[in-house]
């Protein structure tokens, strides 16, 4: 199967998709389509035939490289540039031919000869001691695979193989799609499916990076290879092969966006405010001490949520007592007196660890997960709470329970805590004996009986993402119904409602650590409604420190009474739309195409 | 007849990457047959055109390596390849 590389050159195409994720992107396209490699074992030709198949997909491969190559402007790394350099001299190295001739001369196919020697190569450089160069065992692999790639006559697939920053365009991408992408090496986002809450949405915006989808199947089928693409992640615009004069267009916005992002940097790192000087906390869900620097950089004012699941998943043991004392500890030091709250243990059926053992459920999300997996897990759960309370000595360290959904739970909890505390007294062990402790509201029960776990703990956050999906009983992963998860649905806004007022009625401060917390739509209700503390990805903290000091306290009111007063979504959303919409427009801001 | 090089690379990352491509574009430039092999971590001589095999001989910053060129231009070739090697590849 014979390819041609088109090389004319292509006109300007407008297309329209939801804006998933902020920023502007303009770089190459890689068209991904996930693909396994697999081809019959066919009879080989002649040894000249092969030899001839293999010298064909070579040239290819060449050609695709020096597009690629063109493609790069001018103010892209020369270091990419380097890298194609040597990716098109492995293309035609000696050695790569001469392994081929060698294994076509014992009567191979030439995929077969390819693969054979590509491995051999990849594995005596990857054999090196100098990591330096045992990391060119990956290009070689890159390559052999853009060969192998032509050889067959299909495109390209692995998003590891990316060498240049590009755009991903594919229809969607799933979880296992991007779990070894190169953040790097990827600059925006384009799918054809997919909504704001789609993987890739939710990927975009974790690593900042613009992304606009469901442009349609049609759409991305007028996409090419070599075609390079502009986004716009706010609005949706995307722009397949660019004028000039629209690029320069982008990059001004680009320019203008990143001015604004200094400029916000530098204020996020105050205490988050209203216009008229009212404080709240505005902090930071994290999962590692990486996300934990991150979040002090970006103006943190602590910890939300601290998730603790990636100790156990992807392990076949749970972790020990002393390397989770050593893992909270460093991801305390980093916030030195600033709050960090802790979430014990929430896992369940959908994402089991190895090492316990998980009965097949019809339905995971209502069955044995959060709290109830600890509550029967004892050993589990004094280990972490131990961990917990020892590395806090001397921080500011909150602990909280997930799922809870009454006061018998909660009760149930306190319970165990206080033997892991006389435990540790007894062994003359330091920890923080008055360490505060909140639950996370997620089930809707727990909303109904607010007033009363307040009574019984410090402090109560709203899992919005859960709540959300329990109170409208939809999941969010089901594309079928993904659009019904609505967190400004007018029930939801009731629930908050309900649990701040609870909260404060036995003078408790609530917070929120569910997405919501960082939706800038969200952000003027969540503050009128006296929500005391945000937690958020730590890339969300900037704009929305910002927003906040736009915002007066007879504003935030009205926004309130009128938001809590609509009986649809599609008011609430329009409605808090406009709002945002003026306050951007009158702060001077636009992210107009 | 053959002539033969010793030299020093002093270049920062070694014979690698940018240098490494470099080198075997330089050695392909010439007809004559171009081998090189590591002399401070001993290891087989290879083909100077191939940028796989010259990786492969682990060229890092300080290490001596031996070029020998074989063929009508074999002078031209080393001089060349000196050339290349002494600026440092074009780096400051």
């Amino acid at each position: 199967m014979k390819r041609t590389i088109n090389s004319t050159s292509r006109a300007e195409i407008s297309l329209k998709g939801i804006g998933a994720a902020d920023g502007i992107a303009i770089g190459p396209i890689f068209v991904y389509f996930p693909l396994k490699f697999t081809f019959l074992d066919r009879v080989p030709g002649m040894v000249d035939q092969e030899m001839s198949l293999f010298i064909d997909a070579r040239a290819s491969a060449t050609r695709e490289l020096e597009f690629l190559k063109e493609g790069l402007d001018s103010c892209v790394d020369e270091g990419i540039a380097a890298i194609f350099d040597a990716h098109m001299t492995f293309v035609n190295d000696p050695a790569l031919s001469d392994g081929v001739q060698g294994r076509l001369n014992t009567g191979m196919t030439a995929e077969k000869a390819l693969i054979e020697t590509i491995d051999e190569v990849a594995a005596m450089l990857e054999g090196m001691n100098n990591p330096l160069f045992a990391a060119r065992g990956v290009d070689i692999r890159d390559v052999g695979r853009r060969i192998l790639c032509n050889l067959l006559g299909v495109k390209d697939t692995s998003l590891e193989s990316l060498s240049c920053p590009s755009i991903i365009a594919a229809y969607d991408l799933t979880p296992s799609d991007t779990v070894r992408l190169r953040p790097g090496m990827i600059v925006g986002f384009c799918t054809a499916a997919g909504g704001l809450t789609s993987h890739t949405s939710i990927l975009a915006r974790t690593l900042g990076i613009p992304a606009v989808v469901g442009i349609g199947q049609e759409t991305l089928d007028l996409v090419q290879q070599a075609d390079k693409l502009a986004i716009n992640g706010a609005t949706g615009d995307v722009v397949v092969n660019p004028t000039s004069d629209r690029i320069s267009h982008f990059l001004s916005l680009l320019d203008a966006n990143s001015k604004r992002h200094e400029m916000l940097k530098v204020q996020a790192l105050e205490h988050a405010q209203t216009a008229d000087g009212r404080r709240v906390d505005v902090s930071a869900n994290i999962v590692d001490l990486d996300s934990a620097e991150e979040a002090v950089r970006r103006g943190a004012q602590g910890v939300g949520l601290l998730r603790t699941e990636f100790l156990y998943l992807g392990n076949t043991r749970p972790p020990s007592e002393d390397e989770q004392i050593q893992v909270y500890g460093s991801i305390f030091s980093v916030f030195g007196d600033r709050p960090v709250i802790v979430r014990t243990l929430d896992i369940g059926g959908d994402k089991p660890p190895s090492f316990l053992d998980f009965p097949t459920e019809q339905n995971p999300f209502l069955g044995w997960r959060g709290i109830r997996v600890c509550l029967d897990e004892l050993g589990l759960f004094k280990t972490q709470l131990r961990a917990i309370l020892r590395a806090s000595a001397n921080y500011h360290a909150m602990i909280m329970f997930p799922m809870i959904s009454g006061v018998e739970e909660l009760r149930r909890c306190k319970q165990v805590l206080e033997e892991v505390k006389t435990e540790l007294r007894a062994e003359g062990k330091d920890f923080s004996e008055g360490i505060p402790v909140g639950i996370m509201v997620e089930v809707p029960a727990a909303v109904a009986v607010a007033d009363l776990l307040a009574e019984e703990c410090d402090f109560l956050s709203l899992g919005t993402n859960d709540l959300t999906q329990y109170a409208l009983a939809v999941d969010r992963t089901n594309e079928r119904v993904a659009s019904l998860y609505q967190p400004l649905h007018p029930s939801i806004l009731r629930l908050v409602k309900a649990t701040i007022d609870a909260g404060h009625s036995k003078g408790k401060w609530v917070g929120m650590c569910g997405e919501m917390a960082g939706m800038k739509k969200a952000i003027p209700i969540l503050l009128g409604l006296g929500l005391d503390e945000f937690s958020m990805a730590p890339l969300l903290i900037s704009e929305v420190k910002w927003l906040m000091r736009q915002l007066t306290e007879t504003r935030l009111k009205d926004i309130t009474e009128r938001a809590l007063s609509f009986k649809t979504v599609r008011e609430v959303d329009d409605y808090l739309g406009e709002i945002l919409s003026e306050i951007n427009n009158s702060a001077g801001q636009t992210n107009e195409a | 007849m053959t002539q033969t090089l010793d030299i020093t690379i002093q270049s920062k990352i070694g014979l690698h990457a940018r240098p490494a491509t470099q080198f075997v574009k330089e050695a392909a430039r010439h007809t004559s047959k171009i081998r090189v092999e590591n002399l401070t971590n001993p290891s087989p001589t290879v083909d100077g055109r191939s940028l796989l095999m010259v990786l492969s001989i682990g060229v890092e910053h300080g290490h001596t390596i031996r070029i020998t060129a074989d063929g009508v231009d074999e002078n031209a070739a080393l001089e060349d390849l000196k050339k290349l090697i002494e600026t440092n590849f074009g780096e400051a």
